[in-house]
């Protein structure tokens, strides 16, 4: 053996340059500039006028001057304020009661909760918002014709097209993220703290709400941050139900203010910059207490679960109240679009509507002219946003975990940065971007690919660094050892090894960009609508039942891609993001 | 083969202050030899083995395997990990859990430069997988190995590319002590069989001089001395060395008159006059510091011929079977001694020592 390997002698010296670097550095560009240069040319477009053929664009502080010389836009603060706070109250309160009756009592069927919690995966916001419609409007709403019947008056009982609606919509759609936060932090939590309040004599509620929450503080607020920066960002609950009757918040004012006629991007631009802003700083406070939270750590690494209050009679309160909500989050939406589906006309259920029953809508749809392409569209961006996604992701990643550039914490937050974009102002951002880069690409499905890479790269990037982490660094340098070049190691160990956490997030950035539909609203031309943009279109033309047939095709399949994803999940040992 | 001059590294740590791992460490390792780099957890000895790999960048230097320079700071020479051709087992084994026994095998002929046969590949790896006694689970998956499997698959990758240099970091600190033991068995007569240049890393001691041809016994940074083991473990060249390989006791003492044969000197100590051996030329009136192993010290109940001969009283005694420890005090001194367990001596009762001068090693005190 010795003998052979003495003839094996390379030779030494400087090798030369590494192709590695061009992969690397390809990833970093890319990065860097899908994180950085739409939000400043966002920034900069700002602070001009309109360029049109006769006038080119002056640097000017007008669209700010408007933005906030305008009494209206203090409304639209105001309006997005109290809409995000009372979404993230909602959802929090709800999410966390639940996440209580799961951790710490006896309720029956707390195996179903957790069922639940893939519901805004499931429904798309748009959807959802439009089953809430064909609930809660004040002529044709179910819930008022139910209780019109009941108490035989003409009154009004719940209007969705208000504040008030809006808040319920958005933050019951928003509930099962704040029941999976909260959910962690429960477990987090040792229970002989909570066991040792019940020993000096504490009741259920008392240990609740002077132990449990007081101890789950920098948890509660961190997801008070996460559901407020969610809200604020939301579209398509403002957008359905604010606009019909002037409620404006700022992604419905970006909206309009992009469709009026002449459109004004400036405009739009500095209600974005604002909004940005808004969203930053949640962000920003979140982050910050996620990392200052070891202090707070109520971990003591013992694997035993608590044993749960029992309840007692109180326990059948507890399992109406979980009912209640799977009839509001899931039943009764789903339900009503399964009913308007089978409609030819959309009319309230009664006996004579339940004659009338057809598949007609089914029909329609399927031969509805723009359908077969936006499947293609959503299909094609989908697949091919996840896909680069997690390769590009996969090798930042690396850059982030395992080596020792200097300005990899940077690479990161760049990565990152997307995070605190609204779809919408993300829109804005590209569209602006693209208008004023000669390269083509805006009107085409190119514009839209980069729209959604940008947007969930931030996913993408959390789902590898979670595997990436738990990579032993050997593994990777016995494969140098074994002779291996970068390349060789990065496709035949790395990519491998990552592989649970690839998967798992090639199908939610599957699953999200299928609904997206706050950033294509702004990209999309005759030709590149998407499934979500389709869905917006019949509603606009008022085709509420082919909607309705089209939403309950679509969550059927975004169904078996969250199944699929729970499987590789279980398969693989990888928790649900 | 082996030749490492003036090796200094350096990291910054997570406060951001730079740390000196490894300095001015130089040795020679020659064909066929076992080297192993022994000291505690820190010293350096991790960080020079993966220098030598490649696997980290010096600041300063020069490391050739073989003739060949596969780094100099003078000449700005690195040659990558994966042009060095070396073989590595690694602390964790870094076994590849994707990939079964045979392929975690042949990995290193697959990505190689040199492009071999489908044959030649399989002919290889299972002729080193019949080496570490693997050939029945090849088609294994590799995490369906028990810890003393996966540390000889390690060794197979490592060896499948018949590497000119093989380098082991700690590859026997993750077995249970029994399956060590046999181990260390196993891994000497294959690196003899085989003569393959190694070097190896542990912290344990008694691993080092079971394994090696020569020890580098480090601390801090720096190699404190290099040796056979039977050198280090009876001429220990400092403090440090002494204390960390093997037990000793530890007397101050100052160098009286040279005495016959040269090298021997006569110095007082706490038990008084005595006569021992120095590892280095001494001055009369100089401070020193004797040791001892418990092992060195004979006890009996007579009082023996001969020099540096003290009377006694034992103090304690633990019978651990194939021998008796016992602490021996003489004016207030306690010494630790091993005896066979034939003696016995009651505690309370006088007992005479002696000490062979050639076994009483005089060093100046270590200021490390």
């Amino acid at each position: 053996m010795t003998a052979a390997l003495l003839r094996r002698t390379e030779a030494p010296g400087q090798a030369g340059f590494d192709p590695k670097w061009l992969i690397i550095g390809g990833c970093v560009v890319l990065a860097v500039y899908l994180g950085v240069v739409p939000l400043g040319f966002l920034l900069w477009q700002s602070f001009f006028t309109p360029q049109t053929a006769a006038k080119a664009a002056v640097l000017t502080l007008g669209n700010y001057r408007e933005a906030y010389g305008s009494p209206d836009t203090w409304i639209l603060f105001w309006n997005s304020l109290r809409f995000a706070i009372g979404a993230a109250l909602v959802a929090f309160c709800i999410g966390t009661l639940l996440a209580w009756m799961n951790e710490r009592t006896n309720t029956p069927f707390k195996g179903l909760f957790f069922a639940l919690s893939v519901i805004p995966l499931i429904i798309p916001g748009i959807l959802f918002t439009v089953a809430w419609i064909l609930l809660g409007s004040p002529k044709i709403g179910l819930v008022n014709l139910a209780l019109q019947r009941l108490f035989d008056t003409d009154a009004v009982f719940v209007n969705i097209y208000s504040l008030a609606g809006m808040v319920w919509v958005d933050g019951l759609h928003y509930s099962p993220v704040a029941f999976l936060l909260m959910t962690a932090a429960f477990r987090a939590m040792d229970p002989a703290l909570e066991e040792s309040a019940v020993m000096s004599g504490a009741g259920v509620l008392q240990v609740a709400s002077r132990i449990t929450l007081p101890l789950a503080w920098p948890a509660v607020f961190a997801t008070l941050l996460i559901l407020f920066v969610r809200a604020i960002e939301s579209f398509e609950v403002p957008a359905l139900l604010g606009l019909p009757v002037g409620i404006q918040v700022f992604t419905s004012a970006i909206y309009q203010a992009v469709h009026r006629y002449p459109s004004q991007i400036g405009l739009a631009s500095a209600y974005a910059v604002t909004l940005l802003a808004l969203t930053t700083i949640g962000v920003y406070f979140q982050s910050r207490l996620s990392s200052s939270g070891s202090k707070y750590a109520t971990m003591t690494g013992k694997g035993f679960r608590p044993r749960p209050i029992d309840l007692g009679g109180w326990r059948y309160v507890t399992t109406a109240i979980f009912l209640a909500y799977a009839l509001l989050i899931v039943v009764l939406p789903f339900a009503v679009l399964v009913w308007s589906s089978l409609q030819k006309f959309y009319s309230v259920p009664s006996m004579e509507a339940l004659q009338r029953l057809t598949l007609d809508p089914y029909r329609t749809i399927l031969s509805y002219p723009n359908l077969g392409r936006s499947v293609w569209n959503s299909l094609f961006l989908a697949v091919a946003s996840a896909t680069l996604i997690m390769l590009v992701t996969s090798v930042i990643c690396w850059i982030v975990v395992k080596t020792k550039l200097p300005g990899r914490w940077l690479l990161d937050n760049i990565a990152s940065l997307p995070m605190v974009f609204p779809g919408i102002v993300l829109g804005l951002a590209i569209m602006i971007l693209y208008l004023y880069l000669p390269v083509g690409i805006y009107g085409t499905l190119w514009i839209m690919l980069i729209a959604y890479i940008t947007r969930f790269m931030p996913y993408g990037l959390r789902y590898n660094t979670t595997s990436m982490l738990q990579i032993h660094k050997e593994l990777e340098e016995s494969a140098a050892m074994s002779g291996a070049s970068w390349a060789t190691t990065f496709r035949r160990v790395i990519l491998p090894l990552l592989k649970p956490g690839l998967i798992a997030g090639w199908i939610y950035i599957m699953i999200v960009s299928i609904r997206e539909l706050s950033s294509s609203i702004l990209l999309y031309s005759p030709g590149t609508e998407v499934l979500s943009i389709v869905i917006w279109e019949l509603w606009e033309n008022g085709q509420y039942v082919e909607l309705s047939a089209l939403g309950v095709m679509l969550i059927l399949g975004l169904f078996v891609l969250v199944l699929l994803a729970q499987w590789v999940g279980r398969k693989f040992g990888i928790r649900d993001a | 083969m082996l030749s490492v001059t003036g090796l200094c590294t350096e990291y910054v740590d997570e406060r951001g202050q730079t740390i000196r791992a490894a300095h001015e460490v130089a040795f020679e390792v020659p064909q066929g030899k076992l080297f192993t780099l022994l000291g505690p957890s820190g010293c350096g000895k991790t960080t020079t083995l993966r220098s030598i790999a490649g696997l980290e960048r010096p600041r300063q230097g020069e490391i050739s395997v073989g003739g060949d320079v596969v780094y100099s700071s003078q000449r700005s020479i690195f040659v990558p990990p994966n042009r060095r051709g070396l073989g590595m087992v690694f602390q964790s084994y870094a076994i590849w859990p994707h990939m079964t026994v045979f392929e975690n095998a042949a990995f290193p002929l697959r990505v190689g430069r040199r492009k071999l046969g489908k044959r030649e590949i399989e002919e290889r790896v299972l002729r080193v997988l019949k080496v570490v006694a693997l050939e029945e689970l090849a088609g294994r998956e590799a995490t369906r190995l028990s810890g003393g499997q996966q540390q000889r698959l390690a060794l197979a990758r490592a060896l499948v590319m018949e590497p000119r240099l093989l380098l082991l970091d700690e590859p026997l600190s993750n077995l249970d002590a029994k399956l060590r033991e046999r181990m260390r068995f196993e891994l000497k007569r294959l690196q003899r069989d085989l003569r393959i240049t190694t070097v190896y890393v542990t912290h344990d001691q008694s691993e080092a001089l079971a394994l090696s041809h020569s020890i580098a016994v480090m601390n801090a940074g720096r190699i404190q001395q290099v040796g056979t083991p039977r050198e280090i473990y009876e001429r220990p060249g400092n403090q440090f060395v002494a204390d960390f390989v093997g037990t000793t006791n530890f007397l101050d003492a100052i160098v009286g008159a040279p005495a016959a044969p040269p090298g021997y000197y006569r110095v007082s100590s706490a038990l008084g006059e005595m006569k021992v051996r120095a590892v280095e030329v001494l001055q009369p009136g100089e401070k020193v510091i004797l040791s001892v192993r418990p092992e060195d010290i004979q006890l009996s109940e007579t009082r023996p011929e001969g020099e540096n001969v003290w009377e006694g009283s034992v103090d304690q005694k633990v019978f651990l079977g194939e021998a008796v420890d016992f602490q021996v005090k003489i004016r207030d001194r306690a010494l630790q001694s091993r005896a066979h367990p034939s003696l016995r001596t009651r505690v309370g009762e006088p007992i005479y020592l002696r000490i062979d001068p050639d076994k009483c090693v005089a060093m100046r005190a270590s200021t490390t």
